[in-house]
């Protein structure tokens, strides 16, 4: 497919192209233009829950992974004014759970902890909540930690077992909200699928079991380089 | 009428605490002790998190020693894996540990010697506080204040080149280690420009014993006098006798230097090591159990160390070790002050082993960890720089801890501490009408030369406000001074 097929549209000034049927997430991945996120994960219908990638269109707000993108858009994205709402979302995630960064074994490869250095997060603005939503232990290979959990949705979209789901909410809303885990399923999950679902997670909420601090520090995914600049260089 | 002095914070140390001493109405000391003021917790928030967490987790209790801390945790937990005790990992697991360790103690002592003891050497207990700090060294003696700082860095980037940072890295894990010594390290800490290498590190190292040497034989009478009495000494020691401050056996002797515990496995310290918990501080009061809460108290560290052991294996250490030996023919040291000596003794020795080790090829190659049946239980013992270290973990089925003791080294030293401060507090303020500044630096001397780590965590360099509170018979506040 040629350009002239594509749908055309600009961001940040930058005339781009993309394949009908993409979001605009997607579509200014292709084009080398990093629109943070922290719930879309490839291959998963787009939750939309976790407001980061939420751009400019004609001066409405929309969320970047959920929305298709469109014939002429103009889009903000690296704005100031958006950057300064994301880091607002970054740290309401982090006051709502308890994020120990120097004691997580997910530390430099947490993809919450790569936007805040990317925000240039220093300390949250809001009061800590300091949840007690516990953790669960049961399963062979998985140390499910609730209270490091975002509620992106990943885990529950991606991880299955038996075409099951391994992980949901144990509600649907309130405060007591939360992500809970089949033991049942968790507990037949193979050492290989446990290490999948602790990369779908984007913080530290699910760990595989007895691999804590494996990569060391220097070679870990954000040590170098900041998240979203794989997509920048492209 | 009877008085109460209050010195807080005690100054040069690391952490917070603060000495009370007690006058009686013709202002002789009656009562003395070290107050630890700080609660750390650790023990209790680490209840529940996954097992292999714990070297990560409880390192954060000290930003002195918190590879001290990494790996004893990491030990503890390689018996919990199954990967044995001591000599049981693969040698770069064994041997990058080591590494980082030594460059713990040598940055350490470093720090301790040149920035924190340095001032009351170079300018005397009783010189004016303004000058008696590391600014003093360093306009007055510069090129020994740039030892201290370039020895520590080098100790730091030992730690970087084995833990990932200088401060809190991820090195070790349960069964070995995360990762191998690149090449880039290893020629920067062998080979790199001058100073920060490792033939100028021992030659300092070096310079720094020889410096104490001729201080003392200046000032003989002091150093020997200074906070002089008998006590049991214990640390680990190879199980030949050596030093070693990275693994082995338990052996406490007396003042005379017969043994009291000898070849004991760390395993089971607990049988051997009890703690009294004292209602006025939050630092317990460890002893050896046989001897009893009033004749089992012990000293740990650098000075405890070369008391305990019967030689160095590094030729330039065993021959300071010798000579300082011969002080005492032989005997145990029991003069305070001569932990300054033991421990320049020891950043020599830490010395060698680096150099020895950054020579080592083994460190570039080969598995990083061994892993074998799990157990429940078990204990990481080793001698951090402020002396011997246990950590103790237990977990249940679902890998969560479910037990965990640490005895941390100044801890070890609690009650030898509080014997310090008394006997200072006599000899110095024992019927003498006012306070004065050197009276209380003597008293802070005296803590100093244990180099404690009071909350281990928190750490204050330099000057901090001194505050001398007296207190009339009914524990009214009579006086008050701030420095």
């Amino acid at each position: 497919m040629d350009n002239t097929e594509k749908i055309k549209f600009v961001i940040d000034d930058k005339v781009c192209y993309a394949e009908p049927g993409q979001t605009i997430l997607e579509a200014a991945k292709s084009n080398g233009v990093y629109i943070p996120s922290l719930c879309y994960i490839e291959g998963v219908k787009p939750p939309g829950s976790c407001r980061i990638c939420n751009v400019r269109v004609n001066n409405r707000n929309l969320i970047a992974c959920t929305t298709p993108v469109a014939e002429g858009m103009i889009i903000d994205n690296d704005i100031p004014e958006l950057n300064e709402l994301r880091k607002a979302i970054v740290e309401m995630l982090f006051v709502s759970g308890n994020h120990f960064c120097p004691g997580c074994e997910k530390s430099g490869n947490c993809e919450l902890q790569a936007l805040a250095y990317r925000f240039q997060m220093m300390v949250p603005r809001f009061p800590y909540e300091f949840p007690e939503k516990g953790v669960n232990a049961t399963s062979k290979y998985i140390f499910h930690d609730r209270n490091r959990c975002i509620m992106c949705k990943r885990c529950i979209g991606k991880v299955m077992k038996d075409e099951k789901h391994v992980f949901a909410y144990n509600s649907r809303g309130g405060e007591h909200l939360h992500v809970v885990m089949d033991e049942e399923l968790a507990s037949q999950l193979t050492e290989e699928e446990a290490t999948e679902a602790m990369d779908i997670c984007p913080v530290g909420a699910i760990l595989k079991k007895e691999r804590g601090y494996y990569s060391p520090i220097g070679h870990r995914k954000y040590d170098k380089e900041s998240i979203g600049s794989d997509i920048e260089k492209k | 009428m009877a008085k109460k002095i209050t010195i807080e914070p005690v100054t040069r140390v690391e952490g917070h605490g603060k000495v009370t001493i007690h006058l009686d109405d013709q202002n002789n000391v009656t009562n003395t002790r070290l107050h630890i003021v700080e609660f750390r917790g650790f023990e209790r928030f680490i209840l529940g998190r996954p097992y292999w967490e714990a070297p990560v987790l409880v390192q954060r209790l000290c930003g002195i020693c918190p590879v001290s801390h990494h790996l004893a945790a990491a030990k503890a937990l390689d018996v919990i894996v199954g990967a044995g005790v001591g000599d049981s990992l693969t040698p770069v697991g064994e041997k990058m540990r080591r590494l980082m360790h030594y460059g713990q103690i040598f940055q350490s002592h470093s720090l301790h010697f040149f920035h924190l003891v340095s001032p009351d050497l170079l300018f005397g207990i009783d010189a004016d506080p303004a000058i008696r700090n590391i600014i003093g060294v360093a306009l007055k003696h510069k090129d020994l204040a740039v030892q201290g700082v370039m020895m520590r860095k080098f100790g730091q980037e030992v730690i970087r080149a084995t833990a990932g940072k200088k401060i809190h890295g991820t090195g070790a894990i349960p069964g070995g280690i995360n990762k191998h010594l690149e090449l880039e390290d290893k020629e920067l800490l062998l080979n790199g420009p001058d100073p920060v290498n490792a033939d100028k590190m021992v030659e300092w190292a070096q310079g720094a014993v020889d410096f104490f040497k001729d201080y003392y034989k200046k000032n003989k009478d002091m150093i020997d006098n200074f906070a002089f009495f008998p006590s049991n000494h214990l640390s680990i020691v190879r199980k030949d006798g050596a030093l070693d401050l990275y693994n082995g056996v338990l052996r406490a002797v007396d003042a005379e230097g017969n043994k009291i515990l000898d070849d004991v496995d760390c395993q089971e310290y607990n049988k051997y090591i009890e703690e009294e918990v004292r209602s006025w501080s939050y630092m317990k009061f460890p002893y050896i159990k046989k001897l009893g809460k009033e004749k089992g108290w012990y000293r740990v560290g650098p000075l405890a160390r070369l008391n305990t052991c019967d030689f160095i294996p590094t030729p330039l250490a065993q021959k300071e070790f010798e000579e300082y030996k011969a002080i005492n023919k032989g005997k145990p040291d029991n003069c305070c002050l001569h932990y300054h000596y033991a421990r320049l003794i020891e950043i020599l020795h830490t010395g060698e082993m680096m150099k020895e080790l950054l020579n080592d090829p083994d460190l570039m190659k080969g598995d990083l960890t061994v892993k074998g049946t799990k157990v429940k239980k078990g204990v990481g013992v080793l001698e951090a720089p402020r002396g011997t270290l246990f950590h103790q973990y237990e977990i249940n089925d679902d890998d969560q801890i479910t037990l965990a003791n640490l005895i941390v080294s100044t801890t070890n030293n609690n009650e030898p501490m509080n014997q310090s401060v008394n006997i200072v507090a006599k000899t110095w303020m024992n019927g003498k009408p006012e306070i004065t500044e050197p009276m209380m630096n003597a008293v802070e001397v005296a803590i100093r030369a244990y180099d404690p780590c009071l909350s281990c965590a928190t750490h204050a360099l330099g000057k901090m406000p001194l505050e001398i509170s007296l207190y009339d018979v009914n524990n009214e506040l009579v006086d008050k001074k701030r420095t």
